[in-house]
């Protein structure tokens, strides 16, 4: 609430600074304006820029890392009554002592003996380190708006060139968001392969990425000594693979045909219709396949592979009719098939544009020597496309592979390690919605493993993607 | 050798005929499966929820029996077992010693009438002793039974029902003390534990804020983005650089970002969990390189000799830009923020790292406290066992679609009206 009341009082400072670099660029020219160099206007915003923007940022920033500064200052000396108890304790200790000087509710945990007097020797610390940090901020950040106005106003005078500076800050803004782009990647990186580094400290990388025991539950009872052996994320990878093998089976085909049929057979009023039809079957939300999958495919396909099982029992194929009988909602068909939906658009889309930039000439040639269409589109136009349906394909796989809500809806929670499409299989995705839902200590090997495998599935949907992106551009710049 | 008939290539030319016509209709088949998988999507949605948009209310006469009504301790007083009694008066049933009639009946009649006398009682004790009529929904089975999706004809052990429950229902009906009606509540609650008083307003109030939040970082921040790579960046290594960077974020998994939010935003500058500001940033930075994306397609579409005219009478390049070709690439930009605003609108998995996956009861109203979001709300529902909130789910979905389609429909009419061909 301060720093939005303290945020207001820069901005109604800035504007004042702006009024008065105003008139005295129009007063430095005499009143006659054409003989400045910046219109007035650029003079006012350029000493409103260096009065209000340093502040403000640093307020901002202080707002975003203050919380964090204060903990570590408050961290800086540990009691010895603390320093007796586990890191966990000690960070809940800490947490308590924030939670409790700002005013919050703190955990149900008591502090007792000499713990209590720590925490509320703490809890004081707290409130002055908290105080003083506002103080400090505020009282700096009125330091920089008077310096910036001091250094900037001064320099005001007929021949200052206000625009050129304005437009440099106007530089400077467009380039540091151009950098968001490239930050977000960075601490996309950083932070995965950060927590997945403290996660291999734990579990050797080998057995994470060979080991064929997926059981992060054991791993909760420090005591067991099965402990070890299970984070092998194999199973999850053979379970991801296998619903993106089924999708692809499903949406690649029926994509690629559509887009064939699209672009080559349909007329224009075909078209205008068919093509907003795709577009909002690719705009529905993935949670709503998932609802699709769990609540009307799953039971249907369970009902047909039952009735199927219910004429095999009894007869020569009794084993597999048993089988058939007790198929659950949770297959991994169910999963593939609707996934397979959900990337039949994109797989078309992408088809169509890689098609249709094809050189007309190569069609017209064929049809010109006897060909006919469908030879010309299966004999030159796919051929001349491949590389880009392929490109396509694999954008479609990575979109597979990273796909989140389909799964977590209507695939399993069993790591298993089956090519069988009827069996229930897990994979990367909903083993990290199910590690990290829910409540539990951010320290365990058990939510970490969850951002080893976001760094796997990071690995490998990047890959899929860098070598896709590069694959169709290379194919669009040999026809352009 | 004359008739064509005879020609050897006659053959073979039916036969390539004939694959042509086949290869024709493997197009048309799969078109066909495509836009019946959207029928059988959409059709089946509808179908499964359009039921919650109606309910069945009930009204009673409730003797406030001063017995059993603790006058110093107003809200510890058992209302609901008042409703129940309520119940079987007005089906002329008597309460049997081991309270399993009162048991039965409560089963029929929703809490929030219970609530509704608390708070009358709370308003005004003078009430204690009188009989008031309340009017409340009834419970969710019983309004699956008067839909029609809970049969008599299943067998008693496999209904939630019993035989007299229904009858019970059948002759509430009958009494015309319960009317069908729009449901309003599912538009003005927020989530609850009782299918019948959860509704979709609390998940919409929290995307509307999550939304905004998200609007006001990726607008900006992408359009700058843009504007900066199109109109002012030098081409050397580091600018393609950028631009490959923001060509592979567009295709990052969702989730990632959700793991960097919980690991940067929640775990290390300590943003409050689960809440719109929180789930807003995250969404933000998934929807910047689409945002990006659209705006420099935006930007490239206004042609250079709009640049040229106002650079040649003197304009320095960020006037150029900043007051020529950014209104000309106006309604591009707009379209474009509309449609990465309405993906975000539909995306889930990020949120649920992010901890909005909570049970949020009510309407959110702060921007860092905890709150749920349209497609959240809907895989939450969905998880819940009882059945009527499977129903609730379709639901929705459908109001979830339903502002998806608004926004959609918005960018194509802005698209449509001030699109200019240069």
């Amino acid at each position: 609430m301060i720093f939005l009341i303290a945020l207001a009082a820069l901005l109604a400072l800035s504007a004042s600074a702006y009024q008065l670099a105003r008139r005295r660029a129009v007063s430095s020219a005499g009143g006659r304006l054409a003989i400045l160099h910046s219109l007035p206007g650029y003079h006012g915003t350029w000493v409103a820029l260096w009065t209000g923007a340093p502040a403000a940022l640093l307020l901002v920033l202080f707002l975003i890392f203050g919380a964090r500064l204060e903990g570590a200052a408050i961290q800086a000396q540990t009691p010895p009554a603390v320093a007796k108890l586990d890191a966990q304790r000690q960070a809940v200790f800490y947490s308590d002592v924030q939670a409790t000087a700002a005013g919050k509710a703190r955990s149900a945990v008591s502090w007792d003996g000499e713990l209590k007097t720590a925490f509320e020797a703490k809890t004081a610390e707290a409130r002055n380190i908290s105080t003083l940090g506002l103080v400090l901020a505020i009282g700096l950040a009125v330091v920089l708006a008077l310096a910036g106005f001091l250094l900037a106003y001064p320099r005001l005078n007929k021949d200052f060139r206000a625009r050129n500076r304005v437009e440099g800050w106007t530089d400077l803004l467009l380039v540091v968001c151009s950098a968001v782009a490239v930050l977000t990647t960075v601490a996309i990186v950083a932070s995965v392969a950060w927590e997945s580094f403290r996660f291999f400290q734990s579990v050797s990388p080998l057995d994470f990425w060979f080991g064929t025991d997926w059981s992060p539950q054991i791993a909760m009872r420090e005591d067991q000594v099965a402990a070890k052996g299970a984070f092998g994320a194999v199973p999850l990878f053979a379970g991801t693979f296998l619903i993106m093998a089924i999708a692809m089976i499903l949406a690649g085909p029926v994509g690629l045909f559509s887009a064939i049929y699209l672009s080559e057979y349909a007329g224009s009023a075909v078209r205008a219709w068919v093509k907003p039809l795709l577009e909002i079957l690719a705009g529905v939300p993935t949670v709503v396949y998932g609802f699709f999958a769990a609540l009307t495919v799953g039971p249907i396909f369970r009902s047909f592979f039952n009735w199927i099982g219910s004429f095999l029992v009894g007869g020569p194929l009794d084993g597999l009719g048993q089988y058939l009988a007790g198929v659950q909602n949770q297959m991994a068909l169910t999963a593939g098939v609707v996934m397979g939906i959900m990337l039949i658009p994109f797989v078309s889309s992408l088809s169509d544009d890689i098609i249709n930039a094809v050189p007309q000439s190569l069609r017209d040639g064929s049809l010109a020597m006897g060909a006919t269409k469908s030879e010309t589109i299966t004999q030159v136009i796919l051929p001349a496309a491949l590389p880009g349906v392929v490109g396509a394909m694999m954008l479609a796989m990575s979109r597979a592979i990273g796909e989140t809500m389909i799964v977590a809806m209507a695939a399993g929670l069993q790591a298993k390690l089956t090519a069988n499409p009827l069996d229930t299989v897990t994979t990367v995705t909903v083993q990290i919605v199910t590690l990290l839902t829910g409540d539990q200590e951010f320290d365990s090997p058990k939510t970490l493993a969850a951002f080893g495998l976001g760094l796997t599935l990071f690995v490998v949907t990047l890959t899929l993607n860098i070598i896709a992106l590069t694959i169709v551009r290379k194919y669009r710049e040999q026809y352009d | 050798m004359t008739d064509a008939a005879q020609h050897p290539s006659a053959k073979h030319l039916k036969k390539r005929y004939a694959a042509e016509a086949r290869f024709k209709m493997y197009g048309r088949l799969a078109i066909t499966i495509a836009l019946a998988f959207l029928v059988i999507l959409l059709g089946r949605i509808v179908l499964q929820g359009y039921s919650t948009f109606t309910t069945n209310t009930v009204s009673l006469p409730v003797y406030l029996d001063p017995a059993r009504i603790d006058r110093a301790d107003l809200s510890g007083s058992n209302y609901d077992y008042l409703v129940s009694l309520a119940v079987l008066k007005a089906l002329g049933e008597t309460e049997d010693e081991l309270g399993t009639m009162s048991e039965d009946a409560s089963a029929l009649i929703s809490r929030d009438l219970g609530f509704q006398i608390l708070d009358k009682v709370k308003a005004d004790p003078g009430l204690i002793g009188k009989t008031i009529t309340v009017t409340g929904p009834v419970k969710a089975d019983a309004d699956l039974y008067y839909k029609g999706e809970i049969k008599r004809s299943v067998a008693e052990g496999n209904r939630k029902l019993n035989d007299r429950q229904l009858t019970w229902l059948d002759r509430l009906k009958k009494s015309g003390r319960v009317h069908g009606g729009f449901n309003s509540a599912f538009f003005t609650h927020g989530d609850s534990t009782e299918p019948e008083q959860a509704g979709i307003l609390g998940a919409a109030v929290g995307s509307a804020m999550m939304l905004l939040v998200t609007a006001l970082i990726a607008i900006p921040v992408g359009v700058m983005a843009a504007i900066w790579l199109e109109e002012f960046a030098p081409k050397n290594g580091w600018t393609d650089l950028i631009e490959v960077n923001i060509n592979n974020l567009a295709a990052v998994p969702s989730i990632v970002y959700g793991l960097l939010g919980l690991a940067v935003f929640i775990n290390w500058l300590g943003a409050p969990r689960g809440s719109p500001l929180t789930g807003g940033i995250v969404l933000a930075l998934m929807a910047l390189p689409t945002m990006i994306i659209a705006t420099r397609a935006a930007l490239k579409a206004v042609p250079p000799s709009i640049r040229d005219g106002a650079l040649a009478i003197g304009a320095s390049r960020t006037q150029t830009v900043f007051h020529h070709v950014v209104p000309l690439a106006r309604p591009g930009i707009m379209t474009g923020a509309i449609l990465s605003l309405s993906h975000a609108l539909g995306e889930t998995a990020p949120l649920l790292m992010v901890g909005m996956v909570a049970f949020v009861p009510g309407i959110p109203s702060s921007f860092i406290g905890g709150a749920t979001v349209l497609p959240v709300q809907v895989f939450i529902w969905e998880n819940a066992s009882e059945r009527a909130f499977a129903e609730r789910t379709a639901a929705g979905i459908m109001v979830l679609l339903a502002f998806m389609i608004v926004m959609n429909a918005t960018a194509i009419i802005l698209r449509r009206r001030y699109e200019r061909r240069w």
